[in-house]
C-alpha cells in the first residue's frame, strides 16, 4: 500500500483514487443535472436512473458477462425508452406528465428486479449493489491507462465526464436556447427535441457508468442537487455550471472523509452532504437565501419605519413648533413593536433626533433635512394625484403614504415639474 | 396444480394472511392515490417512501427493531420529507420536480449512512432494515396484515370524510381556498395519508414499488371515467385486484428452471399486474382508450372525405351548370381515395352511370347540407368576422364538417338565411360569396 503526502497530512493512494472516482461521478452529474434542473426534468434523471435496471439484466443475460460495453448499450437504450414512454404516455395516453413517469419507471424497475432476481445466480449484480454502490471496493480492481494502474471504474468514469464536459462545451449554444426558450429554439432551426434526446441518453449514459462504483442512489442525488444548489448562487448558465461542477466535487471530498470517519456508506454520504450543500445554499446564498431575503425584508421595513417617524416629527413641529414626548413618539413609531423601539434608538444615535429642552423629541438639523424629504415626497405624489391623475383629494394620503418611501430624487423633480403647486391638496405648503 | 387449489381454497395460512394483507394494500393505496394523481402529486409518494428510510434508521437506534417504533420514525420522516418539498417550492426558486428529486436523493442518501452505522452496531444485522427497501410480501405475517387492514380501514375513512374537501382541492384549488377552506392543511394531510400508507405498504413491496401502487391504479381508473367517485371505486378495485393477482401468481407460477430462484418476487409482480391493467384500460377504455380514440378519428377522417367528395362534386354540378353531368374522380377538385368513392356509392349517394358518377338525389341533398353549412360560415365570417372574403374559404373548409345542426339554425338566424320556405329535400344552397362576380 503506497503512501502520499498532501499538506502535512499522509493519504493512502487508494483513498485518493476513490475520491477520485467519486468525484469524476458526481462531476458528470452534476454537470448534465444543470440542464435538468433548469428544463424541470429532475424527475425524469430520477426514473432513468431506475429504470435502466431492466436494461442492465437483459445486457448481462445477453452477453453473460459484466463487460462494460452490452451494459452502456442496454442502460442507455432503456434510458432513452423511459424518456421516450413517459412523454408518449402523457401525449396519447393524456396522463398527466409525473403520473405517466410514475408508471413508467416503476414498471419497469419491477421488471428489472425480476430478471436481475433470476439472473442473478453467479454474479453478484443484485439490486443492492445497483443502489448503494460499492467505491470503497473501486481500488481493487486496477486496469493500466496510459502507463498508470488506476481503478477500472475511474477509467471509465473519466470517459463519461469528458464526454459530458465536450457535450456541454460543443453545445453550449443549443442547450442554452433550448432551456431557456424552447419557441426560439424551434425558430432557429434548432431540433429541441434532438436536444432533449440527447439530453435524456447523457443521463442514462451517465447512470449506468456511475451504478456499480457508486450506485444509483448517489446519481440520483447528484443529478439534481449540485445543479439546484449552483441555481441558488447564480444568474448566468455558464457559472452555474463551474458552480454545480464545484460544488460536486466538494461535496465528493467532504462526503467520503465523513463516511471515513464515521465508517459508513461513502456513496450515502456523499448525498447527505451534496443535500447539506443545498441546504445551505437556500439559506445563505447572498441573493436567493432565506437569511438573504428576510436581512432584505427587515431592512426596508426599517427604513419605512424610519421614514414614517421622521414624518411624524416633521408634520408635529409644523403644526405646533414643538416636538413629540419621548413617550408618545416610541408609541407611534411602528406601533410601539419590537422594530420601531430599535429604529427609535437608532435614530437618536446617529443624531437623526434629539432631546429638546423640556424632554421631548425633536429633529436634528440633518433630521430635519431628511424628514423634509420624505414629506415633500409624500405631498408632491398627493399633488400630483389629484391634478393629474384625477383622484378625489380625501383619497389621496393612503397611496401617498405608500409611495413616500419609493421616490427617489430625481423622480421628485420630476414631480415638482409636472406639479406646479406650491402646497398640496390639504393646503400645506410642499417643503 | 395443486398448488393452485389450495391457494384459490385459502388453505394455507400464510397464504391467505399475504393474500388479505395485499389486497387491502392495494386498495388503500389507490384510494389514497387516487388523489395524489389528481392533484398532480403522485411523485411525492416518491419522495415520502425513499425519506421512510432515514426515519427506520433514527427509531432503530432510538427503540431498537420494534415494529411500531420503525413506522412511527419512518412516518415522520415522512411528513418531513413533504414539508422539506412544500418548504423549498415556497421559500426558493426551485421548482417542485427539482425539490422532490432531492428529497429522494438526500433522505435516501441519509438512509443509506444512518443504516450502515446501526449495522455496524453490535447486533444490528441486516434484516429488519433491508427489507423496507425491496419489500418482501411473501414473508407478511398475520401482525403485519392486521396493520395494513387497520391502515386501509382508516384510509378509506378519510377519504370518505374528506371527500368534498379533497375533490375541491384536486380540481380548484383557489375557489377552495376563496371559500375559505384550509388548502394547505388540507394539501398536508393529504401527504400525510401517502405517507401512512407508504409507510404501511413498504415492508410488503419496498420502495420503488409502493409508489407504484400508488400511482398506477389511480392513473388506469382515470381512462375510465370523468368522475371522482366512480373512478374511486375502480382505482380500489384495480388496486385490490394487483394484490390479489400478483400474490397468487407469484404463488402459482414456477421460477424458470435456469435458476436458483424459489419462485417469482411478489412485489414487482404485483406491480407488472397492476402495468398490465393500466395498459389494458389505456388500450381499452370505451372513451378515452387508444382504440376508441384511433376508431374516432377514423371515422371523422372517412367522413370528411366522404363529404368532401360530395361537394366536389356537387360544386363541379354548380359549374357546369348541370347538376346530373356525370363525373370521374379526375374531374375533382381534390384529389378521391377509391375507397370513399366506393363507399358513396354503398351507401346510395353516388352511382356509377356510363360516362363516370353521378350523384343520387340522396347525395346531393347531404352534399347541400355540407356546401351549405360552409358557406353559412363563410357568410358569418365575412360580415359578422370582417374577414375578407378571400380568405374565408380554408376556415370554412375545416368546419364545415363538424358544425352541428343548431349552429346551422343559428347562422341563418343570424344572417337572414336564404332559405325562407321551410324544410325541403334538398336544402337550399346559398351562392358562394367569394365567387367572380359575387356580392356577399
Amino acid at each position: 500500500m503506497s503512501w502520499h503526502t498532501i499538506g502535512g497530512y499522509e493519504v493512502r493512494a487508494d483513498d485518493l483514487w476513490t475520491v477520485a472516482t467519486a468525484a469524476a461521478c458526481s462531476v458528470s452529474c452534476g454537470l448534465v443535472g444543470c440542464f435538468l434542473v433548469l428544463r424541470r426534468l429532475s424527475l425524469l434523471g430520477d426514473a432513468i436512473s431506475h429504470a435502466i435496471l431492466p436494461g442492465l439484466a437483459i445486457a448481462f443475460m445477453v452477453s453473460g458477462s459484466r463487460s462494460p460495453g452490452p451494459m452502456l448499450v442496454g442502460a442507455m437504450a432503456v434510458g432513452v425508452l423511459t424518456a421516450l414512454l413517459s412523454s408518449g404516455l402523457s401525449r396519447w395516453g393524456r396522463v398527466p406528465a409525473d403520473s405517466s413517469m410514475g408508471v413508467v419507471f416503476t414498471t419497469l424497475f419491477a421488471v428489472g428486479v425480476i430478471l436481475i432476481s433470476f439472473a442473478a445466480r453467479d454474479v453478484d449484480l443484485d439490486p443492492g449493489c445497483v443502489l448503494y454502490g460499492s467505491v470503497e471496493m473501486t481500488p481493487l480492481d486496477l486496469v493500466p491507462v496510459l502507463g498508470v494502474e488506476m481503478p477500472r471504474a475511474l477509467a471509465f468514469l473519466g470517459v463519461v465526464l469528458l464526454v459530458n464536459t465536450a457535450a456541454v462545451v460543443v453545445f453550449y449554444k443549443e442547450l442554452k436556447i433550448v432551456c431557456f426558450d424552447p419557441y426560439l429554439a424551434t425558430t432557429m432551426g434548432i431540433s429541441a427535441a434532438a436536444v432533449h434526446y440527447g439530453l435524456m441518453t447523457l443521463v442514462a449514459a451517465t447512470s449506468v457508468a456511475s451504478f456499480e462504483s457508486v450506485g444509483s442512489i448517489l446519481v440520483v442525488a447528484m443529478l439534481v442537487a449540485p445543479g439546484a444548489t449552483a441555481h441558488l448562487l447564480t444568474d448566468r448558465l455558464s457559472r452555474m455550471l463551474w458552480i454545480a461542477a464545484g460544488v460536486a466535487a466538494l461535496a465528493a471530498v467532504v462526503g467520503y472523509a465523513m463516511a471515513v470517519a464515521l465508517d459508513t456508506s461513502v456513496a450515502g454520504m456523499i448525498a447527505t452532504v451534496a443535500l447539506g450543500q443545498f441546504v445551505l445554499a437556500a439559506l445563505a446564498s447572498p441573493g436567493q437565501g432565506i437569511i438573504a431575503k428576510q436581512v432584505r425584508r427587515l431592512g426596508l421595513a426599517a427604513r419605512i419605519c424610519r421614514e414614517d417617524a421622521l414624518g411624524i416629527l416633521f408634520r408635529c413641529q409644523e403644526n405646533a413648533g414643538g416636538g413629540l414626548s419621548a413617550r408618545e413618539f416610541r408609541s407611534r413609531v411602528g406601533g410601539g413593536g419590537a422594530l420601531g423601539r430599535a429604529v427609535v434608538r437608532w435614530m437618536r444615535w446617529v443624531g437623526l433626533v434629539e432631546a429638546g429642552a423640556r424632554g421631548e423629541v425633536r429633529l436634528t438639523s440633518r433630521g430635519l433635512e431628511e424628514s423634509s424629504r420624505v414629506v415633500r415626497g409624500h405631498r408632491l405624489w398627493e399633488s400630483y394625484l389629484a391634478s393629474r391623475a384625477g383622484v378625489d383629494p380625501s383619497r389621496v394620503h393612503e397611496p401617498a403614504h405608500r409611495a413616500e418611501h419609493y421616490l427617489s430624487d430625481s423622480m421628485r423633480d420630476r414631480l415638482q415639474d409636472e406639479v406646479k403647486e406650491r402646497s398640496d391638496p390639504h393646503g400645506r405648503e410642499i417643503p | 396444480m395443486d398448488d393452485l387449489v389450495r391457494l384459490l381454497t385459502l388453505r394455507d395460512a400464510n397464504t391467505r394472511v399475504v393474500l388479505l394483507g395485499a389486497t387491502l394494500l392495494g386498495i388503500a393505496a389507490a384510494l389514497v392515490g387516487t388523489f395524489a394523481v389528481l392533484r398532480k402529486r403522485s411523485l411525492m409518494g416518491d419522495a415520502v417512501a425513499h425519506a421512510a428510510l432515514p426515519g427506520i434508521a433514527c427509531a432503530y437506534f432510538v427503540a431498537g427493531r420494534s415494529f411500531v417504533a420503525l413506522l412511527v420514525g419512518a412516518l415522520v420522516f415522512g411528513v418531513l420529507s413533504a414539508a422539506f418539498v412544500s418548504l423549498v417550492k415556497a421559500t426558493t426558486r426551485i421548482k417542485e420536480d427539482a425539490a422532490i428529486a432531492l428529497a429522494i436523493g438526500g433522505f435516501f442518501g441519509l438512509g443509506v449512512v444512518l443504516s450502515r452505522i446501526a449495522q455496524n452496531q453490535p447486533g444490528g444485522n441486516r434484516a429488519g432494515l433491508d427489507t423496507f427497501i425491496y419489500g418482501k410480501a411473501a414473508s407478511m405475517v398475520s401482525a403485519d396484515a392486521r396493520l395494513i387492514l387497520a391502515a386501509a380501514v382508516v384510509l378509506a375513512l378519510a377519504t370518505a370524510l374528506l371527500h368534498k374537501e379533497f375533490k375541491l382541492l384536486c380540481f380548484d384549488r383557489d375557489f377552495a381556498a376563496t371559500q375559505g377552506w384550509p388548502t394547505l392543511g388540507l394539501d398536508l394531510l393529504l401527504m400525510g395519508l401517502v405517507c401512512v400508507c407508504t409507510v404501511v405498504g413498504l415492508p410488503a413491496v419496498g420502495v420503488v414499488l409502493m409508489v407504484a401502487l400508488l400511482i398506477i391504479p389511480a392513473a388506469a381508473a382515470r381512462f375510465w371515467t370523468d368522475r371522482l367517485g366512480p373512478m374511486l371505486a375502480l382505482a380500489a378495485g384495480f388496486g385490490g385486484a394487483s394484490g390479489m393477482l400478483g400474490v397468487a401468481l407469484s404463488a402459482v407460477v414456477p421460477a424458470p428452471a435456469s435458476t436458483l430462484s424459489r419462485g417469482w418476487p411478489t412485489g414487482p409482480l404485483i406491480v407488472l399486474v397492476a402495468a398490465g391493467i393500466f395498459v389494458a384500460s389505456m388500450i381499452g377504455a370505451p372513451r378515452r382508450g387508444l382504440v376508441a380514440d384511433l376508431v374516432r378519428r377514423v371515422r371523422l377522417r372517412r367522413r370528411v372525405a366522404l363529404q368532401n367528395l360530395l361537394r366536389d362534386a356537387f360544386e363541379r354540378g354548380e359549374e357546369t351548370g348541370d347538376p346530373a353531368r356525370p363525373w370521374t374522380p379526375r374531374d375533382l377538385r381534390r384529389p378521391v381515395r377509391g375507397e370513399t368513392l366506393r363507399r358513396a356509392v354503398a351507401r346510395g349517394l353516388a352511382r356509377p352511370g356510363t360516362a363516370g358518377f353521378v350523384l343520387t338525389p340522396e347525395g346531393q341533398a347531404a352534399a347541400a347540407r355540407v356546401i351549405r353549412a360552409h358557406r353559412l360560415w363563410e357568410l358569418f365570417l365575412i360580415e359578422q368576422a370582417a374577414i375578407a372574403p378571400d380568405h374565408v374559404d380554408r376556415d370554412a373548409d375545416e368546419i364545415e364538417h363538424v358544425l352541428p345542426a343548431s349552429v346551422i339554425a343559428a347562422l341563418e338566424a343570424r344572417l337572414a338565411a336564404v332559405d325562407r320556405d321551410g324544410p325541403r329535400e334538398t336544402p337550399i344552397v346559398p351562392p358562394s360569396p367569394h365567387a367572380p362576380g359575387a356580392t356577399p
